[in-house]
């Protein structure tokens, strides 16, 4: 049944055939204004929302086994986290496990299609979590340089170099903004791995499966990484991108292990095998990524 | 960048089109094929008006110095300005008199001049209130000026304190505020709300008496200023202009113009000011939230609410030096906030009238203002053409009361109640009654001690009309008082499409027509 329109001026005016629709300006997208979310008030209610509801949930969900946080203790000032995007679960478990020195004063950049396509979405994204939207399809010089004056300004930044979750639980390749900004402020970039999250949310489910066991998800946070004197934010990026897979082997295998084979450069790749997708995704139960659990019978 | 003004056809698609109705507005559908002219958006104004004032001083144009090469110790120095009649509505301090009048005056400090008068040039208007002055001038000029005596108001009844400066050779004489004419510089200070004021206006209404108002506010002056918004073509600003001349040669003068933008009302507001088709959902809230509570309100408290505006308007030029040169770049100013370009005349000019003109500030639109607004001001928004065709007919909307403010506006309930009901022909007004209500000492006595206008300013409300009422073939007022609009001899209406049946029987079937969308102002230029 339709809806009867309700009439001007309850309803929306009709436009007038002959007066020409001027361009829309966006204010949706990446041209949301998160300002507003980074005043007092949106502060602590995103501080009363993350430490009462989001992390009870993370350990709810996850249970997660945090690691490395002690190679942080030295760092002080703006960093910009940089972590593997497996889950939607991911955001939340880093708001959950960064110390909290940099909790409430830490912005996440989220692409801006998918966590701003509306200004409800985007004010719902930008005062939970703090998001800041991040064009991920193009370039645009307003996401970059909004994350430079937040960094600038003190704030740390999350960032998912690889510009959204991974289709089927492999890495796909990092990005150089994350490498881009550290070089432009001059602030470290702290790598995390997260391990494990796709089994509790996946990429296609509606809803999260809470873990059964403690440890099935692991958040493990690297040392804090400058930029070389000289170095491009192209190789930056690299090497952001084998810290990360170094600290996912240190997950699977230890520390030392981890370290030989980052020194022999013999870390195995967080993009898998270039295979056909059946080969990938066996290959990744085999790492135990992505345990397949049948059901009875 | 503001978007210029333009004329909409109206078509199936488009909505209802806002009417201003007194304190309240109305919503209505006009007839496909009709044409609305909307306004310009409010031009973008000067970033930094206090510079741009001090630069104004120190580069007049015309054949006139700097004003600080003008001061010098021992002087005598006279300021005039604007009295509260514009802008409309009020502006949000610091009003663009306050601004100049404070630079005008440190000027004068570092000059060590001692003698400086203030005059409210108010002619033949009210008395302003202290509040009022103090709206205008700000605290700083008025504490320093009015304890002394030295902020006065032209009184153009106090004949110890006028002089005949001088005789046109049309034989109009001059007779202005003594203290203004005898002083050694007369810094004059304007708003220039519409292209009407300023120029020689001025001084020859706001600082003279109604023995040289006369000359140019008299029925035939109104009925050949075709408009009097377009001065060039107007009779009343000729003879302003012949007349401001003989006090030119008689006593330095130095205008001092300010231009507003059209940024009349507050975001509160803001729906007023913005093309119906976008309006946002906050628009509309805010339209039926407001049109609903003032209908709801009674008249007094709706008044109350509505004169309770101030106005964000914000200075776009400002010009200094000799008074023509000054004008003339006043009107150019003026003309580009507000020209609108319309291409020929419709049968029917419907216009939605405000709760505030310039003689209701802080009062209360009799019968006799809604005419003058209607058929005086908003009628004569033209350059060029009129908007209506000669016979067409004129509709406006207001409530349009019979209701008078017993303290301002005294004559102007005997006008009503006498005058009208005898005759509505101006001319015979003016030969049958003007002169005694003009020289009525009681009218005289309330003008002067108390806040009423003039005894004659009820006729010259009647005057402003005159060219319209010429002009058109009949008046129909939707939603007004039967028995108000009928004592000034219009036709009353209880809906616009009443209204445009009873337009068909003067101007014919299917009948071209054209809405005026103002406030905010414009100036249609129609050819």
């Amino acid at each position: 049944m339709r809806i009867p329109r309700a009439k001007f001026p309850l309803g929306a005016p009709t436009w007038p055939t002959p007066v020409p629709r001027p361009p829309v300006e966006a204010d949706t997208g990446a041209a949301y204004d998160t300002a507003w979310a980074r005043k007092f008030p949106a502060r602590v209610a995103r501080a009363m929302i993350v430490d009462d509801i989001l992390r009870p949930v993370a350990h709810f969900l996850a249970r997660p086994d945090v690691t490395g946080l002690d190679r942080l203790d030295d760092l002080d000032g703006p960093v910009i986290f940089v972590a593997n995007h497996n889950s939607h679960l991911d955001t939340t478990l880093l708001l959950a496990t960064i110390p909290e020195r940099w909790r409430h004063k830490t912005v996440v950049a989220a692409a801006a299609d998918y966590f701003f396509p509306t200004k409800v979405k985007g004010a719902i994204s930008a005062l939970a979590i703090g998001a800041i939207p991040m064009e991920r399809n193009r370039v645009d010089r307003r996401s970059a340089d909004l994350a430079a004056e937040l960094l600038a300004d003190g704030w740390s930044v999350v960032i998912f170099p690889e510009g959204g979750r991974s289709p089927d639980g492999w890495t796909t390749a990092f990005r150089g903004g994350a490498a881009y900004l550290a070089l432009r402020v001059d602030r470290p970039v702290v790598p995390v791995h997260l391990e494990g999250t796709r089994k509790v949310w996946k990429r296609g489910e509606k809803l999260p499966t809470p873990m059964e066991k403690d440890s099935a998800v692991r958040v493990t946070f690297g040392a804090p990484m400058w930029p070389e004197k000289g170095e491009s934010s192209r190789r930056f990026a690299a090497r952001i991108e084998a810290a990360v897979a170094t600290l996912a082997d240190e997950q699977r295998t230890d520390w030392w292990q981890a370290r030989k084979r980052a020194a022999a450069k013999t870390t195995p790749s967080l993009q898998g095998p270039e295979a056909g997708a059946w080969r990938r995704a066996w290959a990744l139960e085999g790492q135990g990524r992505s345990p397949v659990t049948r059901e009875w019978p | 960048m503001s978007r210029p003004g333009f004329v909409l056809e109206v078509d199936r698609s488009t909505p209802p089109i806002l009417f201003h109705h007194g304190e309240g507005f109305r919503l209505e559908k006009l007839p496909t094929g009709s044409r609305v002219v909307y306004p310009a958006e409010p031009l973008t104004p000067l970033s930094d008006p206090d510079a741009a004032i001090r630069h104004a001083l120190e580069h007049p144009v015309g054949d006139s110095e700097p004003l600080r090469a003008l001061l010098r110790p021992g002087m005598k120095l006279t300021i005039a300005f604007d009295n509260e009649a514009v802008p409309l509505p009020p502006m949000t301090g610091p009003d663009n008199r306050q601004r100049v009048i404070e630079a005008v005056l440190e000027l004068a400090a570092a000059a060590g001049v001692d003698d400086v008068v203030l005059v409210a040039a108010h002619g033949l208007h009210r008395r302003a209130t202290e509040a009022e002055l103090r709206h205008m001038l700000g605290d700083r000029v008025y504490d320093a000026f009015a304890p002394h005596g030295l902020l006065t108001q032209h009184d153009a009844e106090d004949h110890d304190n006028l002089i005949v400066v001088g005789q046109t050779a049309e034989g109009e004489y001059v007779e202005v505020n003594k203290r203004a004419a005898t002083s050694d510089l007369l810094v004059y200070v304007n708003i220039n709300l519409v292209a009407m004021d300023g120029g020689h206006k001025s001084t020859m209404t706001g600082l003279v008496s109604y023995r040289s108002l006369k000359h140019h506010h008299n029925v035939v002056g109104m009925q050949h200023s075709r408009s009097f918004m377009d001065p060039p073509r107007s009779e009343l600003h000729n003879a302003t202009w012949r007349m401001g001349r003989v006090l030119a040669q008689h006593c330095q003068v130095f205008q001092i113009e300010t231009t507003l933008n059209s940024d009349t009302f507050p975001s509160q507001f803001a729906f007023l000011q913005k093309r119906e088709w976008e309006w946002s959902l906050r628009d509309r809230a805010s339209y039926l939230a407001t049109a609903k509570s003032l209908d709801a309100c009674p008249p007094a408290l709706a008044r109350k609410i509505m004169h309770g505006i101030k106005s964000p308007q914000k200075m776009t030029s400002v010009q200094a030096g000799e008074v023509e040169a000054v004008h003339r770049l006043t009107l150019a100013e003026v003309h580009r906030q507000h020209l609108v370009p319309v291409e020929g005349q419709a049968d029917i000019l419907t216009m939605g009238l405000p709760y505030i003109g310039p003689y209701n500030v802080n009062s209360i639109m009799n019968p006799l203002l809604v005419m003058c607004l209607g058929l005086g001001y908003f009628f004569n928004l033209y350059r060029g053409k009129p908007l209506v065709r000669q016979g067409g007919v004129v509709i406006l909307s207001h409530p349009t009361r019979w209701e008078f403010h017993p303290v301002h506006h005294p004559s102007y309930i005997d006008f009503f109640e006498q005058v009208l009901s005898e005759t509505t022909d101006p001319l015979e007004i003016e030969k049958k009654f003007e002169e005694d209500f003009a020289n009525d000492p009681w009218y005289i006595h309330l003008y002067r001690n108390s806040y009423a206008y003039h005894g004659v300013h009820a006729f010259y409300m009647w005057y402003w009309g005159a060219h319209a009422l010429q002009h058109v073939g009949g008046v129909i007022i939707v939603g007004g008082d039967p028995k108000a609009v009928r004592r000034m001899g219009f036709k009353p209406a209880s809906t616009m499409r009443d209204a445009l049946e009873m337009a068909e029987d003067v101007v014919g079937r299917d009948p071209s027509i054209t809405h005026l969308h103002a406030p905010p102002i414009l100036l249609a230029d129609v050819t």
